[in-house]
This record gives C-alpha cells, sequence and structure tokens, in this order.
C-alpha cells in the first residue's frame, strides 16, 4: 500500500562542512544517513528521521541540522497535523498506535499555573548557604504519638518505629525496568542513587544479579507478571512496591515483545527467552482491598516485616478515596503516577487520555488521608511529568514527601523525549536491549550525570525553602499556604487547597 | 532443648510447641493469629529445625513463607490463603483442603494437597511441583512459567474451574479429571487464555478453550512426561497409577510464543 505520510522532519546537511566522515551513518540507528560512494556523499533518508538529534550532536563539523518539516497539512485548529497523521498509519496499518515518553499535551500541567512564596520583611529568609537546611527525608508508617522511658539521664524511646526508606533528597528515580531500558541504564541509576543518598526502582522486570550490591538503594517492584520476583529478590531490596498501575497508561498492562526477551533479560526477568513477557493490567490475586492486603502482608511476611511496602497507582477520578483504602491495606507507602508519567511504549491513545494530572490527585489524596486521620499511616509518593526543583517543591508543599523522576533522569543521561522508546533502536542507547548501541551509555559518567542532577536540584530546592523562611522540608510538607494559583478556576482552586495569587 | 526457652521473647506462643523428636515439632495452631503461627516458624526455621506439624490450623495465612531451613511441614486442617507464597525449597504436605492463592510465586518445593484448593493455584511460579488430589479453582497455573532449570508442574487429580493456565509461559499443568464420569465434561471454559509457552495434558473434554491455543495428541516424549508425573501423584495419594494412565489424555499447545504480536501500527 502506498504510504500517504510526510517525512516529519527534514535533514539539511551543509555539504561545504560534511566532510563525509560517515559519524552520523554510524550513530544513526534508524538507518537515516547513508554513504553513496559513487558520489562520495553522504545523503538522507529523511522519512526514517525521529528527530533525537543524535547526528547533529556528534556531527564533528556541525554539519547536520534537522528540521521539523514545514510542509504540512492547512493549518486547522481541529484537524491538527497530529490527528491527521494518526488517521493516515491507522488507515495504512490496521493497528493501535504506539508511543514512548509521557503525555505531550498542555492542559494536564498544573505546576506551571502555581507559583510560590517568599519572605519579605516580616519573617527572615534564611540563607541557605551560611545555615543548615534539612531535606533529609524518611518514607515509611510514622507513629501517631512517641513515647519516651526516662532513666538516670538517658532517655530512650519505646514506640516501636516501622521500617523507614533514608532519603538525602526527596528525589527517588521512578520504576524503569530493565528491557525498557538497557542494563547501563539500570547500572548507571542504581549507582547515582548509591552515591546521592536515595534510591532507585527496578521496574517490574527484575534485578539483574550484577546490580544486587547495589540493593540497599533499590525498592523492588512486584507487578502482575511477577517476573524476576522470589525470595532473594524480595531480601536484596530496601522496599517492595507492588504495583497496580502506571500514569502512562492507567488500566493497561505492559508487554515486552519477544524479540526484545535476550538471554540476559530473560535470566532476569526469569522467563524463557523470546518469549512475550506479558504483565497484564490485573494481578488475577488482587480484586479488591483486601486481596490487596493479602499481598501486602504476603510480601512482609516473606521479608520478616523490615521492610516498607509501597503500593503504586495511576492517578485516576477516584484516587482518594482508592489511597485510602490502599493506606488501610497495611501500605507503608503510596505512589501516585499522574497523566504526565512516562513509559516505554504505550497506546498513544491511552497516554493521552486517561487519568488525571498528578497535582489534582496529590491535592485530593493529602487532604483526604488527613480527613480521615491516617496521613502518618503512609508515606505519598508523586511521579508523572516532574521537570524540575520548583516542581518537587510545589508537590511537597502540595503534600507528597517525595516525588519520583524517570525522564528528567533519563535526560540527564541523554534523551532527548523523540518519544520512540517503543521501537527499541534508541540512538542514545537507553531505551534498547541491543548491546551494540547501549554501550553507548557509560556508567560511570551518566551516573555522574545523575548524581550532579540531584545535587542542583537539592541546592535549588534549598534556596527556594531558604526564601519561605522555611528550614526543614518537614516544614514545608503540605503547606499549601505557600502556594497561590495562577489563573485557575474555583474549583481548581479549592481541589488543591491554594488561594489565588493576590489573596 | 526446652519448649519453653524455643519460643524465647513469645513466650505465650511457647506452649503451643511440642517437640516429637530431634529435628521434628509439633505446634497447635488452634486459635492462633497467622502472625502469631508464622513467628513461631520462623523461631524454629531458625533453630534449623527439619521438620515441622500443624495441628488444629484455622485458616491461617501464608503458612511456609519467608522460611529458610525448614524442609518439611505437615499441615493438619484447613490452611488459609497463599499458603506457600515465595516459597522456595518446601515440602508442605495438607491432610485437608487449601484455599485461594496457594504457592503464589513460588520459586521451588513441594506442595502435596489432600483435599481440594482454590483460586489462582499456583500464580506465577517458576519452579517446583504442587500435586492435588480433587479439584482446583478459578485460574490454575496463571502466569506459570519456566525459565532456566526450573519447570513448575501442577497435577490436579480432578477437575479446575475457567481460565486454567492463563498467561501460561512455561512449565506443565496435568489435568487427570478422575471424578469425571464417563464421557461428561470439564466445566472449565477459557483453558489456555493468553498461553504462550509450556504444556497441559488433560483427560476429559472441556467446555471452552481460549483462543491461544490447539489441541494436539500425545506424542512418546509426552507420555513418558506423563507417566512420571502420574507414578508420583499415585504414590502421593496412595493411589493405583495403572487405572489413571490407562485412560484418554491429549495436550493443549499455544500456537506461538508471541500471542499478542500483530496488535500495533509499528
Amino acid at each position: 500500500m502506498k504510504s500517504y505520510m510526510l517525512p516529519e522532519f527534514n535533514v539539511y546537511r551543509d555539504l561545504e562542512r560534511c566532510v563525509s566522515c560517515q559519524v552520523c551513518v554510524n550513530q544513526c540507528t534508524y538507518m537515516v544517513h547513508y554513504y553513496d560512494e559513487e558520489e562520495d556523499l553522504v545523503k538522507s533518508r529523511e522519512e526514517n528521521c525521529v528527530g533525537c538529534l543524535r547526528c547533529a550532536m556528534l556531527c564533528p563539523t556541525k554539519a547536520l541540522k534537522i528540521v521539523p518539516n514545514p510542509t504540512s497539512y492547512r493549518e486547522n485548529h481541529h484537524w491538527t497535523r497530529e490527528s491527521i497523521s494518526a488517521i493516515k498509519v491507522q488507515a495504512e496499518s490496521g493497528g493501535v498506535i504506539l508511543t514512548g515518553m509521557g503525555c505531550d499535551k498542555p492542559q494536564y500541567t498544573y505546576w506551571d499555573r502555581i507559583v510560590l512564596n517568599a519572605s519579605q520583611v516580616t519573617n527572615p529568609s534564611i540563607d541557605p548557604l551560611r545555615e543548615p537546611m534539612e531535606i533529609r527525608t524518611f518514607l515509611g508508617k510514622k507513629p501517631k504519638e512517641l513515647s519516651i522511658e526516662a532513666g538516670s539521664g538517658r532517655y530512650s524511646l519505646t514506640t516501636e518505629l516501622s521500617p523507614q526508606l533514608k532519603l538525602e533528597m526527596p528525589i527517588m528515580f521512578t520504576a524503569i525496568s530493565y528491557g525498557a531500558v538497557s542494563f547501563n541504564v539500570h547500572e548507571s541509576l542504581a549507582m547515582a542513587a548509591s552515591e546521592s543518598g536515595t534510591y532507585f526502582n527496578t521496574g517490574e522486570g527484575g534485578l539483574d544479579r550484577r546490580l544486587y550490591r547495589y540493593g540497599d538503594h533499590a525498592i523492588v517492584q512486584v507487578a502482575s507478571g511477577r517476573f524476576g520476583v522470589d525470595p532473594s529478590y524480595l531480601e536484596v531490596g530496601a522496599a517492595v512496591e507492588i504495583k497496580i498501575g502506571q500514569g502512562a497508561k492507567p488500566g493497561i498492562g505492559g508487554h515486552l515483545p519477544g524479540e526484545k526477551v535476550s538471554r540476559e533479560i530473560s535470566r532476569t526477568r526469569m522467563i524463557p527467552k523470546g518469549t512475550d513477557a506479558l504483565s497484564p493490567a490485573p494481578q488475577h490475586d488482587i480484586y479488591s482491598i483486601e486481596d490487596l492486603s493479602q499481598l501486602i502482608y504476603a510480601i512482609k511476611e516473606a521479608t520478616g516485616y523490615a521492610k516498607p511496602v509501597s503500593v503504586k497507582i495511576a492517578a485516576v477520578h477516584n484516587s482518594a478515596a482508592i489511597a485510602s483504602g490502599i493506606v488501610r491495606a497495611g501500605a507503608d507507602i503510596i505512589a501516585l503516577d499522574g497523566i504526565r508519567g512516562s513509559t516505554g511504549a504505550a497506546p498513544k491513545i491511552i497516554r493521552d487520555n486517561v487519568g488525571i494530572p498528578i497535582e489534582l490527585a496529590l491535592a485530593s489524596v493529602d487532604q483526604r488521608l488527613r480527613d480521615e486521620g491516617i496521613r502518618n499511616e503512609a508515606s505519598l509518593v508523586v511521579a508523572g511529568g516532574v521537570r524540575n526543583s520548583a516542581d518537587v517543591v510545589k508537590a511537597i508543599a502540595l503534600g507528597a514527601d517525595a516525588v519520583y523522576i524517570g525522564t528528567a533522569a533519563l535526560i540527564a543521561i541523554g534523551c532527548t523525549v523523540c518519544q520512540k522508546c517503543y521501537m527499541g533502536r534508541c540512538p542514545w542507547g537507553i531505551a534498547t536491549t541491543d548491546p551494540w548501541i547501549s554501550k553507548r551509555v557509560n556508567p560511570l559518567i551518566a551516573s555522574k550525570r545523575l548524581s550532579n542532577l540531584l545535587r542542583a536540584w537539592s541546592l535549588e530546592i534549598k534556596e527556594m525553602m531558604g526564601g519561605m523562611g522555611i528550614n526543614s522540608i518537614e516544614s514545608l510538607r503540605g503547606n499549601r499556604e505557600m502556594l497561590r494559583g495562577v489563573g485557575l478556576t474555583d474549583k481548581e482552586l479549592s481541589i488543591l487547597g491554594v488561594r489565588h495569587a493576590g489573596e | 532443648m526446652r519448649v519453653s526457652n524455643l519460643c524465647g521473647g513469645v513466650n505465650a506462643l511457647g506452649s503451643r510447641v511440642r517437640r516429637i523428636d530431634e529435628g521434628f515439632f509439633e505446634v497447635d495452631a488452634g486459635g492462633l493469629r497467622y502472625k502469631e503461627l508464622n513467628t513461631i516458624l520462623r523461631i524454629l526455621d531458625r533453630r534449623r529445625i527439619h521438620r515441622v506439624r500443624l495441628i488444629n490450623v484455622e485458616g491461617q495465612r501464608y503458612i511456609g513463607t519467608g522460611l529458610r531451613n525448614i524442609s518439611e511441614i505437615e499441615v493438619h486442617g484447613t490452611p488459609g490463603n497463599d499458603m506457600g507464597a515465595f516459597m522456595k525449597g518446601l515440602k508442605i504436605t495438607v491432610y485437608g483442603n487449601a484455599q485461594d492463592g496457594c504457592g503464589n510465586t513460588m520459586s521451588s518445593g513441594e506442595i502435596i494437597i489432600h483435599g481440594s484448593a482454590g483460586d489462582i493455584l499456583g500464580y506465577a511460579m517458576r519452579g517446583g511441583k504442587i500435586m492435588v488430589k480433587g479439584d482446583i479453582g478459578y485460574r490454575g497455573g496463571i502466569h506459570m512459567k519456566e525459565y532456566h532449570n526450573l519447570k513448575p508442574i501442577i497435577v490436579v487429580g480432578g477437575s479446575a474451574g475457567d481460565f486454567l493456565g492463563e498467561y501460561m509461559a512455561g512449565g506443565i499443568i496435568a489435568l487427570l479429571g478422575l471424578n469425571l464420569d464417563g464421557g461428561s465434561a470439564h466445566e472449565a471454559r477459557y483453558v489456555g487464555t493468553g498461553m504462550h509457552g509450556g504444556v497441559i495434558y488433560i483427560h476429559g473434554e472441556v467446555r471452552h478453550k481460549g483462543g491461544e491455543v490447539v489441541e494436539l495428541d500425545l506424542e512418546r516424549g509426552d507420555r513418558i512426561v506423563l507417566e512420571g508425573l502420574v507414578m508420583e501423584f499415585s504414590r502421593n495419594f496412595d493411589m493405583d497409577p495403572e487405572e489413571i494412565l490407562d485412560r484418554e489424555y491429549y495436550k493443549l499447545l499455544p500456537f506461538s510464543k508471541r500471542p499478542y504480536g500483530q496488535l500495533y501500527a509499528y
């Protein structure tokens, strides 16, 4: 069938600069660039280009320009290029359109319509360069009260504390499975989490034996397919997370295609080589809050009640009620993933239309747990499109204990958000299991980039807190007085629990 | 070793434990909460006790979970849900019925049930054996997968509920249908839905099969495997293997290791 698709990008090669070194030919995994021996020229098949910019960034003479194709359909706000192209693709293939990364639609971002406060005159701001600022965070169930025994000048705590995760900054690396990303990326995340005193989440694809030494900084995930889940996996992690849902694709499951299940992936997931790794939406032992409780306590029994158990859900319409049930089911941590949450592969129609923005879900869950007097029973971790330290500060002021970052971490490694993760050919060596391509990520360098990012954000968080006159992250948590909305409706403000700017 | 010392910090539970022989203890589970019972088991486990008999079991969950050293548990009564969850290298024999989630995500070991078992038997198990003398509930063997030198096996003497072997990615399920009258069929529907690995041996028709499986006659290799399993089954439950083997069997195999490969545009 003749394809009526226009190339998404144009590749412009400055022939005065190009020296036919063929770096672009070697780097492009989509076979865009090729060398024409007869003419001694490098040429392009631009219909293959995904706009990842690998070639442009590595071209030694800066001879390449990748430009969105200006030839497009007649301008139409309703029938956009995206909607017309989608129909053409489906008319030609009859299939579901896949995509990678998080939702790219502007209408769901509330972070940008919330601003932060700063002290002026009436209370002093704090200079974080001079004074201690506490951003260390503990995740897990907190006691309602503490009882302390005094005896001969010594005091001891008699309340039995639940197991906690200790984070040096309220930021963790979100669930990204080995299989969706390369081993090198998993190792980079593990190394950076260990170096920076935080945690990485294995995702549902198991933990490679070579990374067991980073187990103290791993949150190991258990999902419906139970990939790689055995007693040693539960034992090695610092916490266990039950994955119910994911922000990028609430209500649907995961599916690692058989061709990606190499020998190594098969070993880590503990499944046969070359078969589809199916992780359906429901865990068939969980049909209710009672069943969820059963799995939570199965994990606690298996790990001797020594580790916090987290439950991850996608933010959907009744998140607050669901979260209340999760707390009552015995979870120590709730992870909430919003509509902008990222993925290695999801049907585009699901990614862009199912779920709710994390800001609204977070505010309503935090409020509901407070109203019910059970907010201390579990920590709240949010994920889904956190782009910078201001998003982190706003999330904490809305009630989160910590955030998970995924896309931001991958961007730190090299990702350019071209949204083609599902192709498995990521030219940056990230979303691929191809050993040749994945060598492009050097774990030593990538983990340094990740640690730098965490350091930079931590410094910025301290600056913002200092500006508000707050020297401990505890005083920022759920402190919505530090937030104001801009251009939001009364309803939005009431759900967020913040006042409008100027009030 | 004095029994009252055995439970150290949990003295109240110590009276529940009775030494029968060297390395063999009996625990009276009557009226205990699951956490209390499993605490006793973990203490015995740390003392490297090999064999434990549980009596008066009244639906306590997670029996056999998180143990490392105990190699054999006898359960008298009715164990609760998730018996043997995440289990590794242990043998549990139940003289009664088991409930839901038996052998959930187990890695290795053996579960022998002298009665029937509930739903999701052997969820995502990747090694070991489960043998049930009677019937099992819905979704038996769901997500079962084999890996490396591990091959999970479920043998059911009676019949099974719907979705037997759903999403199965390896291992063996044998449904012997010993309680079927001549000519009657298993009630199970959607058998092998989403299956993409492993094999299901069945005696007797099932009401409905999943779209991902194909029905085939046994080959010589299958016969040998089935014979071995039936011999073991009959030994466990004191039955005559000849009688069981002297019946018709067929097998269900998945069409493909990639059941859902054709769904996407690119």
